[in-house]
């Protein structure tokens, strides 16, 4: 179960915003967080927590394929990240590197920045604790749950379970 | 024929027959492929690479494997010089023979089609989001993240899920003046920035033959700025052109696919399309640029890049500037996206026409296209650019602005010393 306060931003945040990319001559967790949307949200990564949820609107992570970009939020120690809907690229690296994602439009209609939620990622359930109210996210296929179960792409192949 | 473009792609490397692939490559399955070319750059390469040899597995396939240095080089400051040593040295240890360094090094969707590793129905994956540029050889190609790349080095394949397709049905021909970008830039602006979020866009009609091989790489290049996983043309007598001469080979067509294999259909007339601009901070935030009436002053200008670096382009922007002069103050920096470009260039004159206009020229790199270095902006300042994205701080400060424009325009705007297109210069 994760729990955190709610960090909300808009519509198509884009990596750009989420680590500019004249940092990406590094890709240490903690050296990227510190850059973490700091051109929108300059105090994101001052008051952000571990284990802190990020909520947005649509096409979330849209831009470029930067790794960089999900390894920046996770090292901010976001939990996870809940959205209308995720630039492709971006759910990919997500599900790759094990930062959890959720699709879930009437969550984000009805969490507010500084919210408290809390997620049950095995059943998808987002709960709004400030207001008590409980969404539905989308659930993952079989294919990519099994990538999720093993922890990421390299363990999901190491697995030998990497077949369609 | 039922499939798209792309399903027959992915049905001709499944080895599937087109009634197996109607029933298994449905848009929305997953499935595993074999992958032609796995490429990455100065920075999405060190991450798969630190991710690849943490997994302790061998190289699948050498061959299949590509690195580019074109980000951050001729190397920017000493954190890119070690992240571009820690890809020479693995290509090296590894017998990596695609790998282009400074000297025979491009931007990455330039190089790869002119040295024929991007070729028809190839299945071709990059650690960029503009790997999709391929599409215009007629190639399913896409752009994904540097843990993919590791995972194709280890297992020689993707997963990936068929995508829907939408498909754009040219009719009428290019006029004077306008280009593959201003094609795309109005696509973008009509469907908006998730408008293909998840799916292919698919180009086909009569029109089509009117786009060069040129327009073709623009206009795949930036479907990633609609959401698209993928664009792709078809194979025509150009596209032949072009791989004689990089592959030495000519490739089989797609079969035409029924509109009903489409999600969406959208017709659009060349005849009918003008120059375009996409104001900040979106590709989508797109108007005519003959409809701009307020004065926008330009501090930059920048002609290259993965999405507008090629030939053609600097064709374009040279035959505006001739016998003209960029006007003074506006720091006008010309990239031509290869070496082998760079040469045609300056065997065509091209260089010396910027070089007198006042424009500067610059060894191949994406540098100021993502605000990496040479042509960084200010706080307050315009840039009129060819590049593909005009995010909050892509090319630097917070608070500068970035117009995407074709070449034409953006010479115009030069020389102006504000945001107007060809025909505005003239009146």
């Amino acid at each position: 179960m994760i729990k955190g306060r709610v960090f909300k931003f808009g519509d198509d945040i884009d990596t750009d915003v989420i680590v500019p990319a004249t940092y990406l001559s590094t890709f240490d967790p903690k050296e990227l967080a510190k850059h973490c949307m700091e051109y929108t949200h300059p105090d994101f990564y001052k008051t952000v927590k571990e284990g802190d949820i990020v909520v947005a609107g649509k096409n979330f992570g849209c831009g470029s394929s930067r790794e960089h970009a999900p390894i920046a939020l996770k090292g901010c120690g976001v939990s996870i990240v809940i959205a209308k809907s995720f630039a492709r690229i971006f759910y990919r690296n997500a599900l790759n590197i094990g930062l959890y994602i959720l699709e879930c439009p009437q969550a984000v209609d009805n969490i507010k920045d500084g919210d408290t939620v809390s997620v049950d990622v095995n059943t998808g359930v987002v709960t709004n604790e400030s207001t008590g109210k409980s969404f539905q996210a989308a659930s993952f296929p079989k294919f990519i749950q099994e990538i999720i179960a093993c922890g990421g792409l390299v363990e999901a192949i190491k697995s030998g379970k990497y077949t369609d | 024929m039922k499939l798209t473009f792309t399903q027959q792609i992915l049905a001709a490397k499944k080895g599937m027959n087109a009634a197996q692939a109607e029933r298994q490559l449905a848009p929305g399955n997953l499935i595993l492929v074999d992958v032609d070319t796995a490429m990455s750059n100065d920075v999405t390469a060190p991450v798969a690479i630190d991710v690849f040899e943490g997994s302790g597995c061998a190289l699948c396939n050498k061959d299949n494997v590509t690195f580019v240095l074109d980000h951050f080089t001729p190397n920017r400051d000493i954190k890119s010089a070690q992240q571009c040593k820690r890809v020479r040295d693995f290509a090296r240890a590894h017998g990596v023979k695609n790998f282009f360094d400074v000297g025979e090094m491009g931007i990455e969707h330039a190089l790869l089609p002119e040295k024929g590793i991007a070729k028809p129905w190839a299945v071709m994956i990059g650690a960029d989001s503009h790997t999709c540029t391929y599409g215009a050889l007629g190639a399913f190609s896409t752009g994904v993240g540097s843990t993919d790349i590791a995972g194709i080095m280890m297992s020689g394949k993707i997963w990936l899920k068929v995508p829907a397709a939408i498909k754009f049905e040219l009719s009428g021909k290019l006029q004077k003046g306008v280009s593959g970008k201003d094609l795309i830039l109005h696509i973008i602006g009509m469907i908006g920035v998730d408008g293909a979020l998840y799916k292919s866009i698919e180009f086909a009609g009569e029109g089509v033959k009117s786009l060069s091989m040129d327009d073709r790489f623009t206009v795949c290049n930036m479907a990633i700025e609609c959401g698209a996983k993928n664009g792709v043309f078809p194979i025509d007598e150009k596209t032949d052109e072009y791989t004689k001469e990089s592959t030495g080979k000519t490739f089989p067509r797609f079969e035409e696919a029924d509109d009903e294999a489409y999600e969406r259909v959208i017709k659009i007339d060349l005849d009918k399309l003008a120059p375009t601009v996409a104001f900040p901070h979106l590709p989508s935030n797109t108007r005519p640029v003959g409809e701009v009436k307020e004065e926008i002053a330009v501090d930059q200008v920048v002609i290259g890049s993965c999405t507008n670096g090629r030939l053609s382009d600097l064709a374009e922007a040279a035959r505006v500037l001739k016998g003209r002069k960029v006007k003074k103050g506006v720091r006008v920096i010309v990239i031509p996206a290869t070496n082998k470009i760079y040469l045609q260039a300056m065997e065509k004159g091209y260089i010396k026409t910027f070089i007198e206009g006042g424009a500067i020229v610059s060894t191949p790199t994406c540098g100021p296209c993502l605000g990496g270095h040479m042509g960084i902006l200010a706080s307050g300042e315009v840039a009129v650019a060819t590049t593909n994205r005009n995010f909050i701080g892509r090319m630097g400060a917070k608070d500068s602005y970035i117009y995407l424009a074709s070449p034409a325009t953006a010479m115009a705007s030069a020389i102006a010393g504000r945001l107007i297109g060809e025909k505005g210069l003239e009146e």
